[in-house]
């Protein structure tokens, strides 16, 4: 089983018959386990609508998604809970803590709520700690701390109960450019060492430029796709940009 | 324009006026039922004392309404205030898009008009409904027949309430106009953006202060029921309410830090499911909520008070008339020596019979059971001197009691045909013993001091020594309360050192149905009323006027308790309501956030239930602990009225607490189910 992810043939369209919006029209990729997968695009191009439609926040009009193999489409009520607590792991813009709880507590939650033991969680969280470099703000609360740490602490919420797939969205979004590289790195971490699969939604190139396999959409469709392959990272990020020009600057306001 | 706007606004945020229409709608309906009762006792057969008993009633149930409403206006600019607080945003948009302030106030002008008069309609028809039902309960205190069932509405209760309400709305909108003409564009916009910090206690502080409360509470505690006795004016009594109400507000703060800490502790139980999650909500909202806790907390511990006590007024009360009035009259002549009119000086050598056949009433036609009995004084016998050697403790335990009060003496075989009639136990004495009758409890301990040292008592030159340890349980005189505080039984020879102090006489009326009853009743008091100063000091005491008063008095009781408590009930049941629904709106994206990770619908749901339910049961527990001593309290003051129907009365104000604190409770959860369901 080496795809994680399999998107085919998806459609999603909003309104109704005298005004229908198209926000994808026919989608189809692959992600690996292990990748690390990027997708680029402007404001309205769908990308936003394919991360909702992933993470079963949102329902597909047509086609089918499977994760590891199981058709997500078709999920239904405690189910699709069921789902998105064990095989996702999100990572959103404005990293949605609850700041009524310390770090440790925002963690401990992701595991509690699959009836996972006090005593797991405790070797689990400081385990991850460790790895995403948080371990000494575990009993702050999120208003004492930065974007990058909170963001950090969101990843490691995402990936402690193991995902087999990692979804974020903007992840950089509403954090500065020191704070976004400390962040990637842990991203690039995370995805080398304990292989873990990532799928981030981003408009900006920067950020995309430490995937190894960027998509582009645009208009709800793939535009192109890229590979790192073994290119540096700079090499990488300078491809990346002439996609973007490519794409007829609709990205420029993102750079 | 603006009425559209207003208008829609009202539907749109229908969910978050639910509540306060329904409350409101509430209090127009119990304030109209309250204030049209003397309307519904017009279809009553009563008799002409009865119906003085109604309009005492009405009077002191419409100067209730005066408090009622300052209640209710409190609570309704408080929920107003609520409301707008959660539109900041709204006005926020109108003030950016050009609207002037006055234009917002308008706004909110007709809003509160609108509610006001939707309210006051709703309100109305439902305390219209209600008060027919009322009428059948007034009947049923009263023990009156209803004479024909009418559908009753009172004009002047309506146009009272509307009045009332009125100025209610009314100051509201004033406040309102107030409120918005003071806050500042950019607060308005922020308003959600404000996150509050959650500080956690230091625990050792709380732990501190807790143990202080808690003590200073127990101290409270013990001053309205074990040292109740201390308690020598009325002044005394603001010490343990001030203590009890600053302690409560310090228990609210210290135990939620607390509660908090333990639970985190137990990390078995506090990383299990969303427990943190709801732990942290609890903790995180008691910080800013802990004053309007103790407020409720002392509204709910009122309530309780005043329901279960005024409830058990009215059943110790019927319950007492049978047991206490078991003769249908009783009369007695006073001897007074240093009366001038020669007319009631004579009357001194009859007895009672004998002055009510010269008045001209038959005694032979229409008594029965006739009992005559003596009451005799001796300035030997005070109660300073039944006391003998306790008096000195009594007397600093009990300043305001008269000593030098003679104590009336009673023959052993006169007290054994009243004992007989009334069905009470019968005793016998030796020569040199005597024993006490008593059945008022407070007497009764301070009398048993003497008793069980076995004092002595002297009448005329001989001693005699108690019989029993104890005052034994009876009267003489009948009524609807315990008042007997003590009478001296003595051996029949032993009066020759005493003097005569009232001629007595118990009967009952040969007649059995009510109404001839009555006649007789009405017989009677026309001889007494005529000769009463002019040729005779006989008075009555009749066991239908016993009944009236006692039923009159247990009624206005009855119905004053019971509107203040339902009104105090609603209150603190709304305020919670509303805080719980707001808090629930504020908490949409925290909710919104736990689907998202995953977390089922129903542990959402539990994690919910959970926090409204501590939200209410916090200060009901507390209140319910309170009221376990103000209950004792209440009983100890009110005691005359006996204190032995306090379960049934208990178990009334628990339904009236089950009924419509958890209704309000379980409106709260569905509707905030509701509010955090929606994520679109």
């Amino acid at each position: 089983m080496k795809n994680i992810l399999k998107i085919d043939n998806i459609e999603k369209y909003y309104g109704n018959r005298s005004s229908l919006t198209k926000a994808i029209s026919g989608i189809s990729f692959l992600v690996d386990r292990g990748e690390f997968v990027a997708i680029m695009g402007a404001s309205g191009s769908g990308k936003t609508t394919l991360l909702n439609l992933i993470s079963t926040i949102d329902k597909v009009t047509s086609g089918h998604i499977y994760v590891a193999g199981e058709d997500i489409t078709k999920l239904r009520g405690n189910s699709l809970n069921k789902f998105r607590r064990e095989e996702l792991g999100f990572i959103f813009q404005d990293f949605n803590l609850l700041d009524t709880l310390t770090a440790y507590e925002n963690i401990a939650l992701a595991l509690s709520i699959q009836n996972v033991g006090a005593k797991e969680i405790d070797q689990r969280i400081k385990k991850v700690a460790k790895e995403l470099d948080i371990y000494d703000i575990l009993k702050k609360y999120p208003y004492q701390l930065s974007g990058g740490q909170k963001q950090r602490v969101a990843s490691a919420r995402a990936i402690i109960t193991d995902p087999k797939l990692i979804l974020a969205d903007e992840p950089t979004g509403a954090l500065d450019s020191k704070s976004s590289k400390m962040l990637l790195e842990r991203f690039n971490y995370l995805n080398q060492e304990l292989e873990a699969t990532i799928l981030m939604v981003t408009h900006d190139a920067f950020t995309a430029s430490y995937a190894s396999r960027v998509i582009f959409i645009k208009d709800g469709k793939i535009f192109n796709e890229i590979n790192r392959g073994d290119k540096k990272r700079s090499e990488f990020f300078d491809q990346i940009i002439e996609v973007v020009t490519m794409l007829g600057g609709d990205l420029s306001d993102a750079l | 324009m603006l009425f559209k706007i207003s208008f829609k606004n009202i539907v749109k945020s229908i969910k978050d006026y639910l509540i306060y229409f329904f409350t409101l709608v509430l209090g127009v309906a119990i304030f109209y039922v309250f204030n049209s009762i003397d309307k519904q006792t017009v279809m009553m057969d009563v008799t002409k004392r009865t119906s003085e008993v109604i309009d005492l009633m009405t009077n002191m149930l419409s100067g209730c309404s005066v408090f009622v409403s300052i209640i209710l206006g409190f609570l309704v600019i408080y929920a107003s205030r609520f409301l707008i607080k959660r539109r900041n945003k709204e006005f926020g948009i109108y003030l950016t898009l050009g609207m002037s302030k006055r234009k917002i106030s308008t706004i909110l002008f007709l809003e509160t008009l609108i509610i006001g008069v939707f309210s006051l309609f709703v309100g109305l028809v439902l305390g219209f409904v209600l008060s027919q039902f009322m009428s059948l309960l007034v009947a049923n205190m009263f023990d009156a027949n209803l004479t024909k069932f009418q559908f009753v509405f009172s004009k002047s209760a309506c146009i009272k309430t509307l009045i009332y309400f009125g100025l209610i709305y009314f100051l509201v909108m004033i406040f309102n106009t107030i409120n918005i003409s003071k806050c500042k564009l950019i607060d308005l916009l922020h308003a959600n953006k404000k996150s509050e910090k959650v500080k956690l206690k230091n625990p050792v502080i709380c732990t501190i202060i807790f143990i202080i409360s808690a003590s200073v509470l127990s101290y409270a505690y013990y001053l309205v029921t074990g040292g109740v006795e201390d308690l020598q004016s009325a002044e005394q009594i603001y010490l343990p309410i001030i203590l009890g109400l600053v302690s409560t507000f310090f228990i609210f703060w210290s135990l939620s830090g607390l509660l908090l800490k333990i639970f985190m502790n137990i990390k078995g139980v506090y990383y299990k499911g969303l427990n943190s999650f709801t732990l942290r909500q609890f903790s995180s909202k008691i910080n800013t909520t802990v004053f309007s806790m103790t407020i409720i907390c002392i509204m709910l511990f009122i309530t309780i008070c005043v329901l279960s006590s005024s409830l058990s007024i009215k059943n110790s009360m019927t319950a007492n008339l049978d047991k206490l009035s078991p003769v249908d009259v009783q009369f007695s002549k006073v001897l007074s020596i240093d009366d001038d009119n020669q007319e009631i000086k004579s009357d001194f050598n009859l007895s009672v019979i004998e002055t009510l056949e010269k008045n001209g009433f038959d005694t032979d036609k229409n008594l029965d059971d006739i009992t005559p009995f003596s009451i005799y004084k001796s300035s030997d016998l005070t109660l300073g001197k039944f006391l003998g050697s306790r008096l000195e403790k009594v007397e600093k335990q009990f300043k305001y009691l008269k000593y030098g009060r003679e104590e009336s003496i009673v023959t052993i075989s006169d007290y054994n045909k009243i004992a007989k009639l009334y069905g009470n136990k019968e005793y016998s004495l030796e020569d040199n013993e005597y024993l006490v009758i008593a059945d008022f409890d407070s007497m009764i301990t301070l009398r048993n001091e003497a008793l069980k040292e076995g004092e002595t008592i002297t009448i005329g030159s001989r001693d005699y020594v108690p019989k029993y340890k104890k005052c034994q349980d009876g009267f003489i005189e009948i009524s609807s309360n315990h008042i007997n505080d003590g009478i001296i039984i003595v051996p029949d020879d032993a009066i020759i050192g005493a003097r005569l102090e009232y001629k007595g006489l118990i009967a009952n009326y040969k007649s059995t149905n009510k109404k001839d009853k009555i006649a007789t009743d009405e017989k009677l008091r026309k001889v007494i009323e005529s000769t009463w100063n002019k040729t005779s000091l006989t008075s009555m005491n009749s066991k239908l006027d016993i009944a009236e008063a006692s039923i009159g008095l247990g009624a206005l009781v009855t119905f004053i308790g019971l509107y203040l408590g339902i009104i105090f009930l609603i209150s603190s049941a709304a305020i919670l309501a509303l805080k719980e629904l707001s808090e629930s709106s504020d908490n949409k994206e925290r909710y919104k956030m736990l689907r998202k990770i995953g977390t089922d619908e129903k542990l959402i749901n539990k994690t919910l239930f959970r926090q409204i339910a501590i939200f209410f049961m916090f200060p009901l527990v507390i209140a319910i602990i309170h009221s376990i001593f103000g209950i004792k309290f209440a009983a100890f003051i009110l005691e005359t009225f006996g204190r032995d129907k306090l379960l049934p009365s208990i178990i009334m104000t628990a339904i009236f607490i089950i009924v419509i604190y958890g209704g309000y409770f379980f409106i709260t959860y569905f509707c905030s189910k509701n509010i955090i369901k929606e994520n679109h």
